[in-house]
């Protein structure tokens, strides 16, 4: 119970987060990629402020050495750089762009509960879905069904 | 520059590294959405409780903030529902055949410092604005 209320309350202000930065709207974000527009830099305030104090608070998770609420800090082990990662982030790039929304914000939108996002949160979960199920038969053909369960190394 | 809105981008950003943090150091969990959401889906499905929480946490900040009287989120999006689908399918594909998006790779791994979240982050961020600049401009297409 403790670790499902620190989970709800960790959801509950990074979406207050995403909202009083403005990183919900869409119009925000794309201001900030269109560099050739009115540009709009935000988007790298609202980064600054994130990398500084999320660095400091996994310094202070390594030095506790585990969490408070369970028994091992989790951290992404990998460090190479291979091709699912540059053409994953290049295909992200290119719906994030077209859209100007990321699923964080895209989550909290949905609160609202507006045709455009839920078909966009539909999208995405079949995207997710498809990339799950397109590993999987790559992995072992014919035998898809809960075979060679990747881990999701960085978040 | 006239649309910046520096302090509140400043504000909100530290908020989002603060529920990152409040993660790490009570659950030892990553803040990564794509996969905190894509492990609720059937075929990676893993520990749902805490993920479930997690993004009713997210949903309940515009409910909450309606509660106080501000206005539920009403996104400006294109017009066309079929270029909100591509749009989608392109983020949740990409995200996940990525392993992360704008926040797992762009806050958490800039914040370790990792060199793959970095690339990550610089790759879709580049994409991006070629996608913005073709769409709003028509620079190379």
């Amino acid at each position: 119970m403790p670790m499902m209320l620190a989970s709800f309350l960790s959801g509950l202000i990074f979406g207050a987060g995403l909202l009083i930065s403005g990183m919900t709207q869409p119009e925000k974000v794309l201001g900030f990629l269109d560099i050739f527009g009115a540009w709009d830099a935000t988007l790298a305030f609202v980064m600054a402020g994130a990398v500084a104090v999320t660095s400091l608070g996994f310094a202070l998770a390594k030095r506790r050495g585990t969490p408070v609420l369970t028994a091992k800090l989790q951290w992404p082990t990998r460090s190479d750089i291979d091709a699912p990662l540059v053409m994953g982030a290049a295909l992200f790039g290119a719906g994030w762009g077209l859209v100007g929304l990321c699923p964080g914000p895209a989550l909290v939108n949905l609160a609202g509960f507006g045709l455009p996002i839920i078909v966009f949160v539909v999208a995405m979960a079949a995207g997710m879905l498809g990339n799950d199920l397109w590993r999987d038969r790559r992995v072992s053909p014919g035998v898809a069904e809960g075979a060679a369960i990747t881990p999701r190394a960085d978040g | 520059m006239h649309n910046l809105t520096a302090f509140s981008g400043l504000f909100g950003g530290a908020l989002i590294g603060l529920a990152t943090a409040m993660l790490m150091l009570l659950t030892g969990r990553i803040a990564g959405i794509s996969g905190i959401f894509g492990g609720l889906l059937p075929l990676r499905s893993s520990e749902r409780g805490w993920r479930l929480a997690f993004i009713a946490g997210l949903i309940a900040a515009p409910l909450l903030a309606a509660l106080g009287g501000m206005s539920l989120p009403n996104p400006t999006m294109p017009a066309s529902l079929a270029v909100i689908a591509i749009g989608g399918l392109l983020v949740g594909f990409g995200s996940r055949m990525g392993s992360g998006c704008t926040s797992g790779h762009g806050v958490c791994g800039t914040a370790r410092l990792s060199t793959r979240s970095i690339a990550a982050t610089a790759i879709f961020m580049l994409v991006a604005i070629v996608v913005v600049a073709i769409v709003r401009h028509g620079i190379g297409g």
